[in-house]
């Protein structure tokens, strides 16, 4: 007898409990999104989200998003290869410090930029020689994108090299390799779907980060909205359809996020078993 | 920080090392530095002004009550998904598993939006909680836990899920034989266990929900004294070009994360140890 698998009142009640909570704190909210989106009939939905600063604010939260997901997947290799392939003193400092943004409230880590960029700054008469501008410009915005989402694909690829050893690599390296060649032909196979599935959250937090990148954008309409600023914009506009069809559009892309998520799990637990 | 090398026979430690170190003084370390530049100017009594300030100070009581009672909510029903995900099988059981991470991928902002125009009193659940109980949610304290609840949900449930995975039948099986009941070893034998992961999860949930600001920011309402929260007052000292002020609360907040995340670290290293035996 499975003496975990008999407790059916108790089962019964635990998934009643939790559907409802699930449902209410996350279906319905995603439901509600879309219902209101297309409240005012499809027409005005698809002028909601064709808009001009719309589409110009959809342009540059992808621009930001691929400058996360560009700067943290070098770096996050960079980080995860010598973090896990070399001893050396200050390791601890250098990974406390790589994770340390995710800890640090969105609003606090717009205000570091500002302090470092902004007009009281010492660097900002030499930025301002060169016709440089951080902060309120699109530069700031794609710094508090970087930042928020920094360790993201380090912490996915950590683990899994520290799980893997250093013996094939050390192989490799014995055998005559170079670096490079050990990269792609050991340890990239190893890891390319956690590397890929630190790239969907980092995709994930990029696109819909609102506070560190409301400090830092001039919330110029057109020039510094990112999606989430435009829909809170519209919002309180009371346009109620734009920021909902706006809004929608951010949905769509979470549910295709989940779905790969899930999927990439499922295949990097799929090649961890086929490797054992 | 004196760096040195152990001999080791791969080769690629100064381009990972020296890109590694380039990027994150670039992103992280000179900003950092920045702060505390900046936060060296400030007088120690300029400083205590503006962080006892009254308002400022119901600030962080919203704030840390809010997100205290949210984690503690996130707890509860974390604890009860993870042990469903885990232990029971049930039709819909993957399409739970996947929806658990949806407030990582759903832009603060957007959940925000959302939450706030279904609590108001014309919303559908407002509405209802209106009528039947009489209590407002959103623009009310009660509304920031909503909020909270659904930014931390995935928090306490990835922490405790594969702890419980890893739990041994054997113990639930000799206590079963030794004649404890199930709710007796459900606390003396299965919560211990994950007792350390459940904490853990509550701290990361309690840390992310103090500093959150999208998600609440529109269903707070932002009453001066009542709903504000630490986060939004720095936020209005930044729009005031108010550095000083800004800098000192934020430094509050930073003191306060870097307590909890402590605490959540001498646990973490209680948890390894006690996984790898050595306890």
């Amino acid at each position: 007898m499975d003496i975990r698998k008999n407790t059916g009142a108790l089962k019964w009640t635990l998934i009643i409990g939790c559907s409802i909570f699930l449902f209410v704190f996350l279906i319905l909210p995603l439901a509600y999104i879309v219902v209101t989106a297309l409240r005012q009939g499809v027409q005005a939905y698809w002028n909601a989200i064709t808009d001009e600063y719309a589409l110009k604010a959809a342009w540059l939260t992808i621009v930001a998003t691929l400058w996360a997901v560009v700067v943290n997947t070098i770096f996050g290799l960079c980080a995860a290869w010598a973090l896990t392939k070399f001893a050396f003193r200050g390791k601890k400092l250098i990974s406390t410090f790589i994770d340390l943004p995710v800890t640090v409230s969105p609003i606090i880590a717009g205000l570091i930029y500002v302090l470092t960029f902004g007009r009281q700054s010492w660097l900002f008469p030499i930025l301002d020689k060169f016709g440089i501008q951080i902060i309120f410009a699109t530069p700031g915005i794609v710094l508090a994108t970087v930042f928020v989402t920094f360790p993201f694909i380090s912490r996915e690829l950590i683990p899994v090299l520290t799980a893997q050893g250093n013996d094939e690599e050390e192989a490799a390296a014995l055998m005559g390799a170079k670096t490079f060649t050990i990269f792609r032909k050991v340890t990239l196979p190893h890891i390319k779907w956690a590397l890929l599935y630190g790239v969907v959250l980092c995709t994930a937090r990029a696109m819909g980060e609102f506070g560190a990148v409301s400090v830092l954008s001039g919330h110029l309409r057109g020039k510094t909205n990112t999606l989430p600023l435009y829909i809170e914009l519209l919002y309180q506009g009371y346009d109620f359809t734009g920021a909902f069809g706006a809004s929608s559009v951010l949905v769509i892309l979470a549910i295709i996020i989940l779905a790969l998520r899930v999927w990439l799990e499922k295949r990097g637990n799929k090649e961890l078993d086929i490797s054992k | 920080m004196i760096i040195r090398k152990t001999k080791s026979v791969i080769p690629g430690f100064g381009l990972s090392f020296g890109v590694t170190l380039a990027v994150l003084s670039l992103v992280v370390l000179i900003p950092l530095c920045s702060l505390v530049v900046f936060s060296a100017k400030l007088t120690f009594a300029e400083f205590w002004h503006v962080i006892t300030r009254e308002r400022v100070l119901s600030s962080y009581y919203v704030s840390i009550g809010t997100s205290l009672i949210a984690s503690l909510v996130n707890a509860v029903f974390g604890l009860a998904l993870a042990w469903l995900l885990v232990r029971y099988e049930f039709p819909g059981k993957k399409f739970i598993d996947g929806v658990i991470e949806l407030p990582f991928a759903l832009p603060t902002a957007v959940a925000g939006i959302s939450l706030t125009h279904l609590t108001t009193t014309n919303g559908w659940v407002g509405k209802l909680f209106d009528s039947l109980f009489g209590i407002k949610i959103a623009y009310t304290p009660l509304g920031i836990i909503v909020a909270l609840v659904f930014i931390g949900i995935p928090f306490v449930v990835r922490s405790v899920q594969p702890v419980l995975e890893k739990i041994d039948i054997q113990y639930e099986e000799a206590a079963m034989i030794l004649g404890a009941k199930r709710g007796r070893i459900f606390w003396k034998v299965i919560f211990p266990e994950i007792l350390p992961a459940l904490i853990s999860g509550f701290t990361l949930a309690f840390a992310r929900s103090i500093g959150e600001y999208g998600s609440v920011v529109f269903i707070s309402g932002n009453i001066p004294y009542e709903t504000e929260i630490a986060p939004l007052m720095i936020m209005s000292k930044l729009q005031e070009f108010d550095y000083a002020s800004a800098t000192s609360i934020a430094l509050v907040l930073l003191t306060l994360a870097f307590v909890i995340l402590s605490v959540n670290a001498i646990l973490q290293s209680v948890v390894s140890r006690r996984v790898s035996g050595l306890a």
